[in-house]
């Protein structure tokens, strides 16, 4: 199997468009499922009671928010070590997927902490360096389209992505590392502690939250190819037809 | 070395060295990344008894008075080894409860009790019915107090 074949822009336009109404179909479905299972079937919590219903977008958000940046990180460093012009694309795509699931994160965990910690926000370590996330989204989208010339606001870009992995680990592991307001982990490698059907709820919303992430990186990236590659042949014969 | 090679090092040692400027500077920002004091720290008075501050533990059980007009409440804060007797006038979030997560902003006033500007409730990351966590009460379960000791700040 030839593993180029598919970084060919051309060959990938084609099966973007083919894959992307599928996932966008699985997010629906999961979401669908998700929230069933969290706001009908899910008890309520002995501590918060419904208000903790929040964790059902909100970790979610806040995990994809984290992976995509690391997804969009390695893009960049294909870019920057092979010069491949489709990594840059998929990476241009990712981010405003990326900064949408780290504001939601941002925005629910403010009316999630109003009623229980009592305040909307704070400045403790993980809040902090999750806004840190979100600047650093705009920023790479920022500097991306900041050159006349789309490569060079590639590299540029992969550049600061690249440094901003940096953040991740702090963001993961600010609520071991510091005393925070925000609470530490329920699921971790090690296990969970949370009550089961909670937790399905959760990961079943996770799954939604990666397809949909899938499906609109794959229409995006659609756009972009299309906007690079608009001097190429095969864009224009597919327009003229 | 093939050029792309070359660039795969640069970048991959570009990034270890990133971390490990990271690693340092996070270390020597250790105390400043602290969002609140123990009880103990403030017994010990490692604390910036000049200004605000934050201290956070269990509120004690037995220890939360209301005063006559409803608003003012004093109760103590303690992590097990000391405790902090706390003065706040204002609306508690819905989480404050005895034996719970508290973390309460202001500072100490002369007769040695915090006086708070702010009292912010902490919950920790269990979620359960109701009837687990009853079922672990009755078992004489210590839920709040392990979680509360294991975040890596009020261990030290």
């Amino acid at each position: 199997m030839n593993w180029f074949y598919f970084s060919s822009p051309p060959t990938f336009f084609r099966l973007a468009g083919r894959l992307a109404p599928w996932f966008f179909i699985l997010a629906a479905v999961l979401a669908a499922w998700g929230l069933y299972l969290g706001l009908l079937v899910a008890p309520t919590d002995a501590q918060q009671g419904a208000v903790y219903r929040v964790i059902f977008i909100h970790v979610p958000t806040a995990w994809m928010s984290m992976f995509l940046y690391f997804v969009m990180a390695c893009y960049c460093g294909l870019t920057l070590v092979f010069n491949t012009r489709l990594s840059a694309m998929m990476a241009r795509a990712i981010a405003p997927t990326g900064a949408m699931f780290t504001f939601i994160a941002l925005w629910t965990g403010a009316f999630w902490g109003r009623p229980t910690w009592g305040t909307y926000w704070v400045w403790d370590a993980r809040l902090t360096s999750e806004l840190v996330l979100l600047f650093l989204y705009f920023g790479y989208m920022a500097l991306a389209n900041a050159f006349e010339d789309p490569r060079r606001g590639d590299r540029a870009a992969a550049l600061l992505a690249l440094i901003g992995v940096v953040n991740l680990p702090i963001i993961y592991f600010s609520v071991q590392w510091w005393n925070t307001l925000h609470q530490g982990s329920s699921v971790s490698f090690k296990g969970t502690s949370m009550h089961v059907t909670m937790l399905t709820g959760m990961l079943v919303m996770s799954f939604a939250a990666w397809m949909y992430a899938i499906g609109a990186t794959l229409v995006r990236v659609r756009s972009v190819i299309l906007e690079r590659e608009r001097r190429a042949q095969w864009v224009r014969e597919a327009g003229a037809a | 070395m093939k050029p792309r090679t070359k660039r795969a090092l640069a970048i991959a040692g570009g990034l270890a060295a990133l971390g490990v400027a990271a690693a340092l500077v996070l270390n020597a920002f250790q105390s400043n990344l602290v969002f609140f004091f123990t009880p103990t720290q403030v017994a010990k008075k490692e604390v910036p008894l000049d200004r605000n501050f934050r201290v956070g533990g269990l509120v004690e059980g037995g220890t939360v008075v209301r005063q006559q007009d409803a608003l003012t409440v004093s109760f103590k804060v303690t992590d097990g080894a000391e405790s902090v007797p706390v003065v706040y006038t204002g609306i508690l979030p819905d989480l404050f409860k005895e034996g719970k997560g508290v973390v309460a902003e202001g500072r100490v006033g002369p007769d040695g009790t915090f006086k708070a500007s702010q009292v912010l409730a902490k919950h920790d990351e269990n979620y359960m019915p109701p009837e687990a966590a009853e079922a672990l009460k009755q078992a004489g379960h210590p839920m709040a107090k392990e979680n509360f000791a294991g975040q890596g700040g009020s261990k030290r």
